[in-house]
């Protein structure tokens, strides 16, 4: 079942002379971890604030688990919708980082015992129990990102929504947040929607939407889209590794294979190639 | 007068003299020559952010001495008189382009210089050359900053603080958030300033990619203390030490280590795809040759 669905959509922003969003249409089915990508630029942003009714489209149609988006459904519809977006400093809203955590289930009528638990348990599973009692503020910027996504966990949501949430996490801190996304995305059926610069969050998606311009560009498994090599710069992802050693070691006479192969493939390509010398 | 920079015994407490303290950086002791390039690294809320507000005296420490070119600051320090030091030590923070206020691209490049003293024509001059440093395209100049993207707002962030002709650039995540593309560009922009105009460069970075390509110098922070300094081939030679404390390696040092198991060679472990690329060639076999 789509529990996304974008039909025509387009937007213009006030004193722009070129679509943000240009005719774009897609599918999201229930469970699926669905990453958008493009540059900077790309209209992915856009498109994220139209999904949640943060902005209205100028026309087109978004349907969220069965109800089409209108200034009269939007409250539902964000009931089901948790959102994550780039800067933490912009989300913050608690004096303690329990506090923020617990805004959300506060808007919802959560009772205090409840509360008090799913606290505790969210902020335990994004890493941050330690600093329940610390001011927000002077938390670093992946800890403040962290405290934002337990506020989300804490909702449990149907849809979650991450606007470049990654990006100002250290390597080590982005795994753990995603592999906890992976966790919650199988226990609760959660329908992720990534906005994303980084190979390794969309490597995690089940599915990658390129836009350019505003435009649908297509619609490919990761493994698909990694073999493009040196264009995947210019839809704002980084080149995988491997990609780029072969390039390299093309560059030096090597014979390397022409499709696509993730570090392990390529390490045991190598290996062969090493014993065949 | 060329700026050296070092802390001498440095601590810094957070909410000092309330039951929320808490110490974020312990006996700091470092040295940063002019014209160096410094990247420091180390895990979230390891003190990297609170000790780079040491740079220009936005934050004092608590006890200890941190020393910028000929002023020294304490405890004791007073907040007069500190204007010079913050034009010297030039600082861009994580998402700079929250910091844009003004009608024009222009006019927001220029605040800075007129701030400190600098006359309106001559601060838009300045300006104008400073948006051409970073690769701003004229007809940008008289737009709002908020019409720009992301990348663009970036580069009219930094050159806002290059308009205050520092000798000292702090940059602190100045890619996070970008495109591959903008982060090349950022970083090829940051690389040019220290060659060209002789900027010492303090970097502040996650990605191991950009300590090896860059920076001369590393510092790895861990719990509010500096738990190793050297070059970017001493940090990432002990991938152990790195594993232990929850850093990680340059993408292509990660990978050779792995075939180092698989039999391969490495004279000294590659930094870059290039090197890897270097040392693996002569290892495998040719085109032409088929080996199914």
């Amino acid at each position: 079942m789509a529990i996304i669905r974008v039909e025509n959509l387009n937007y213009q922003y006030p004193n722009s002379d070129t679509q943000a969003i240009d005719n774009v249409s897609f599918e999201i089915q229930a469970g699926d971890w669905v990453a958008i990508v493009g540059h900077n630029g790309s209209g992915k942003s856009t498109l994220a604030k139209l999904l949640i009714g943060l902005m209205a489209a100028d026309s087109g149609k978004i349907t969220i688990d069965g109800q089409e988006l209108t200034p009269e459904t939007v409250w539902q519809i964000r009931e089901k919708v948790g959102m994550v977006f780039q800067n933490p400093d912009n989300q913050f809203v608690g004096a303690t980082v329990a506090d923020d955590v617990a805004f959300g289930m506060e808007n919802r009528s959560v009772d205090r015992d409840t509360m008090v638990t799913k606290v505790d348990q969210a902020l335990a599973q994004v890493g941050m129990l330690d600093y329940k009692n610390r001011e927000p503020a002077n938390l670093s910027g992946g800890q403040k990102q962290r405290v934002a996504l337990a506020g989300i966990i804490a909702i449990a949501p149907k849809i979650l929504i991450l606007d470049e949430a990654t990006s100002m996490l250290d390597p080590r801190g982005r795994q753990e947040i995603l592999s906890v996304i992976q966790d919650l995305k199988q226990q609760l059926n959660l329908t992720v929607l990534s906005i994303t610069h980084d190979i390794d969050e969309a490597a995690n998606a089940d599915r990658l939407v390129v836009i350019d311009d505003g435009r649908f560009v297509e619609e490919a498994t990761p493994k698909e889209l990694f073999s493009h090599g040196q264009q995947l710069v210019e839809m704002g992802l980084d080149v995988p590794l491997p990609e780029k050693l072969k390039d390299a070691l093309q560059q030096r006479h090597v014979a390397i294979p022409q499709s696509y192969l993730d570090e392990r493939g390529l390490a045991d390509w190598l290996r062969t190639s090493r014993l065949n010398k | 007068m060329a700026t050296d920079i070092t802390f001498e015994q440095v601590n810094y407490w957070y909410q000092a003299g309330t039951p929320f303290a808490v110490q974020a950086l312990k006996d700091i002791n470092l040295a940063i020559t002019p014209g160096s390039f410094t990247a420091v690294v180390g895990q979230t809320g390891s003190g990297k952010s609170t000790m780079i507000q040491h740079l220009n005296a936005l934050l004092k420490p608590s006890s200890g001495t941190v020393k910028i070119g000929d002023r020294v600051i304490t405890n004791e320090t007073k907040n007069k008189h500190l204007k010079p030091l913050r034009k010297k030590v030039g600082m861009v923070f994580q998402f700079p382009e929250n910091q844009l206020f003004e009608e024009t691209v222009i006019k927001d490049i220029a605040f800075g210089p007129q701030n400190f003293g600098v006359s309106e024509a001559d601060a838009l001059v300045l300006a104008k050359r400073m948006a051409q440093e970073v690769g701003l395209d004229e007809s940008l100049l008289n737009r709002s900053p908020f019409d720009l993207s992301g990348g663009q707002m970036r580069r009219v962030a930094i050159a806002g603080v290059l308009a205050l002709e520092p000798e000292v650039l702090v940059l602190d995540e100045p890619t996070a958030g970008l495109d591959p593309r903008g982060r090349l560009e950022v970083m090829q922009l940051v690389t040019r300033l220290r060659e060209e105009q002789g900027l010492t460069i303090i970097l502040i970075t996650h990605q191991m990619d950009d300590v090896a390509n860059y920076a001369d110098h590393v510092i790895v922070m861990g719990h509010g203390e500096v738990i190793k300094q050297g070059s970017p081939r001493e940090i990432f030679s002990d991938p152990e030490w790195l594993e232990a404390h929850q850093l990680g390696l340059p993408a292509a040092t990660q990978f050779a280590y792995k075939l180092q198991q698989d039999g391969f060679q490495f004279d000294s472990m590659p930094l870059t795809v290039e090197e890897l690329a270097d040392q693996l060639a002569p290892q495998l076999a040719k085109e032409g040759i088929d080996h199914e």
